[in-house]
């Protein structure tokens, strides 16, 4: 089985590989180094967030609310930085987290303690958290001028040649690594979606298993809201207005299975990776950037008939829908 | 969820009246009357005919989705590409347009084009047995991505005078062509559904999708015609909306299935399936409809509104969650 996920981020390597060949056998300036390190750094934000996405699928949940989080952090952040300026980065990237743990914690209550389906839950709190955007901000933008040096500067800092938010996406992934695949978390995260009810056997709280991952979907989407925001230099209520479903299409065709239980840290990273490198490409080879959303939209279809084929190899699945 | 205590058994069901009086349709009447109340309290231009239709215009069109989606949703199923397919449709019907089309070809054009996308999802779901969250995810992107491609930031305009009635016509004094057509689509719905044998089988199919397929319900058939009924109110919310805006743009009824969804889990219905109502989704419309005209009298912004409708989902599932927690706990 695990030979089998190994094949399935081999096989999306792979597709990269030849997407960026394909490209780079027109434009061969595509397949520099410095481009594609480029390219990585504009699709670290995604990576962040398909990997947070990622640990709440696992339990056969879903966090629709995180673009809605990141918009209302990444306001926050952005009006404490105009009003205190004293204020050090790194206490206003911590403070990010904190308010985006806090909000998935909300959605991670919801499910928990009153057993509301995720999807209804964060249906809701997608658009609570984007109208609270609004209250907060009373509808008004903050600009690059009202922002702080060091708040805008941060992302752009160059340690080893690459800039701070690359490395941001780098910690992230060894983060998450070690956390799906070395703590009695993780493998909780992997039990609880792939059998529920043996999952409690084996002494899990399912529950709190959820509530848990959704609070970690709640921190990286609260740091996004500072590394968004700073990268792009304005915060508004539109901010990543529709991005939660570029996160969810990260993780499909990174082979997360809806279904839960079924998905890794490297495919959830790929699966950004692969999107971030079609958006680029596509005005290098002069392709209007309207067919972006058409050729996202194929791939994840691609993407689920392939993840639908592999599963059904493994046949793990003999207690389905006993009581959960 | 497993309970510690004892389940109670009880010596006799209830009543029909009671069970009438407990149900979670009331409860949407009551909620709806009491908006209506503080509507009427808070604005002096509330309670006069005009304003009351008006008011219908704000659901009318999703509402017709929300027919087909609680089907869909009661089957186990979902189709968040509905608001795609308005676009896709309305971009054709803009392209027919440019092509000197009248205005009995644009319907059939939107509506075709709803069809067609909703076979499309239909068969990816059935003959792939693909999971319908993920397909529609996809879908959504791929049909409004065809838009876009085609329209890019431009728009279609200029559709023909008689085309407006649709979207901006009364069939008498303030009854509007929407409101009747969503009123006549939700009793077809409700027939369909509670008095078929297609809608046992919908039911069914959401309770225990192997069990009916052992008892002879064919159900990628009746999951297929689902997805093609959703495409099809789709379809025709698309002529709906183009012709009231007189207008299409790609980036038409964008959000539109979150707020249909938002209809159908409020008006009753289980959002995993098996379980739900024809009449608690009407009611759900108009309680939408009443929410976003009330606080729109009151001046309050759209996007304000969304977060009342947001808590108006999570406190209408949570509440009665909490209140048989609370009768559990006095028992």
């Amino acid at each position: 089985m695990k030979a089998l996920a190994k094949n399935r981020e081999t096989w999306l390597l792979a597709a990269i590989a030849l997407l960026v060949a394909v490209i780079a056998l027109r434009f061969p300036a595509f397949a520099r180094p410095g481009n594609l390190l480029s390219v990585f750094n504009d699709t670290s934000i995604l990576i962040i967030l398909a990997l947070g996405q990622m640990a709440v699928i696992l339990t056969r949940s879903i966090d629709l609310s995180m673009a809605s989080n990141l918009a209302f952090t990444g306001m926050a952040v952005a009006m404490t930085n105009a009003a205190y300026p004293e204020i050090p980065v790194v206490l206003l990237i911590v403070m990010a987290m904190a308010v985006g743990t806090a909000l998935g914690a909300l959605n991670g209550a919801l499910v928990w303690k009153l057993g509301i389906p995720p999807i209804v839950v964060t249906l809701g709190t997608l658009t609570i958290f984007r109208g609270a955007t609004f209250v907060l901000s009373g509808g008004a933008w903050v600009n690059a001028d009202q922002m702080s040096q060091g708040f805008i500067a941060l992302p752009r800092t160059a340690i080893l040649g690459l800039p701070m938010l690359s490395w941001f996406a780098i910690a992230a992934i060894a983060a998450f690594h070690l956390l799906m695949t070395r703590t009695a978390l993780g493998r909780s995260i992997y039990a609880a979606g792939i059998n529920p009810t043996a999952a409690v056997y084996a002494g899990i709280d399912v529950g709190r298993t959820k509530f848990l991952a959704f609070c970690l979907s709640g921190m990286v989407a609260g740091l996004s809201g500072y590394l968004w925001i700073s990268r792009y230099v304005i915060a508004s209520v539109e901010v990543a207005n529709g991005y939660e479903l570029s996160i969810i299409a990260a993780c499909v065709i990174g082979g997360v299975s809806i279904a839960g239980g079924i998905g890794s840290v490297a495919g959830a990273g790929l699966g950004a990776l692969f999107l971030g490198i079609i958006g680029s490409a596509l005005p290098v080879i002069n392709i209007s950037p309207f067919w972006q959303l058409a050729i996202s939209g194929s791939a994840i279809i691609l993407a689920v008939v392939l993840n639908a084929r592999g599963e059904r190899r493994q046949g793990r699945i003999i207690l389905r829908r006993a009581e959960a | 969820m497993t309970t510690d205590t004892a389940r109670h058994v009880p010596d006799r069901l209830d009543s029909p009246l009671r069970s009438a009086v407990f149900s979670w349709e009331m409860l949407l009447v009551l909620v709806a009357v009491a908006i209506f109340i503080v509507n009427s309290i808070s604005s002096p231009y509330f309670l006069n005919a005009w304003s009351l239709s008006d008011l219908t215009f704000n659901f009318t069109e999703k509402g017709l989705i929300a027919l087909a989606m609680a089907l869909l949703i009661i089957a186990g199923e979902i189709d968040l590409s509905v608001a795609a397919i308005i676009a896709l449709a309305s971009t054709l019907m803009g392209m027919a347009l440019q092509a000197g089309a009248d205005t009995p070809l644009l319907v059939a054009i939107g509506i075709g084009v709803g069809l067609l996308c909703g076979a499309f999802n239909g068969l990816l779901v059935t003959r792939l047995g693909l999971p319908s969250i993920v397909v529609t995810i996809g879908t959504m992107s791929l049909f409004r991505g065809i838009a876009y491609i085609i329209l890019g930031d431009q728009a279609y305009k200029g559709y023909p005078q008689n085309f407006a009635f649709f979207g901006q016509g009364y069939v008498g004094w303030v009854i509007s062509f929407e409101l009747t057509l969503f009123l006549a689509a939700a009793v077809v719905f409700w027939f369909l559904l509670h008095r078929t044998s297609f809608g046992r089988a919908v039911f069914a199919i959401g309770n225990n999708p192997v069990a009916s397929a052992f008892s002879g319900v064919r159900v990628e058939r009746v999951k297929f015609i689902l997805f093609l009924l959703t495409g099809l109110m789709s379809g025709i919310a698309a002529v709906l909306i183009t012709s009231r805006l007189g207008s299409t743009r790609p980036s038409i009824a964008q959000g539109y299935e979150l707020e249909v969804i938002t209809m159908v889990v409020l008006g009753g219905v289980n959002i995993l399936g098996g379980a739900g109502s024809i009449l608690g989704v009407v009611l759900a419309a108009f309680i939408m409809g009443l929410v976003t005209f009330g606080l729109g009298l009151m001046n309050v912004p759209g996007i304000v509104m969304s977060i009342f409708v947001g808590l108006l989902l999570i406190a209408v599932i949570a509440l009665p969650i909490i209140w048989s927690r609370f009768r559990e706990r006095r028992a």
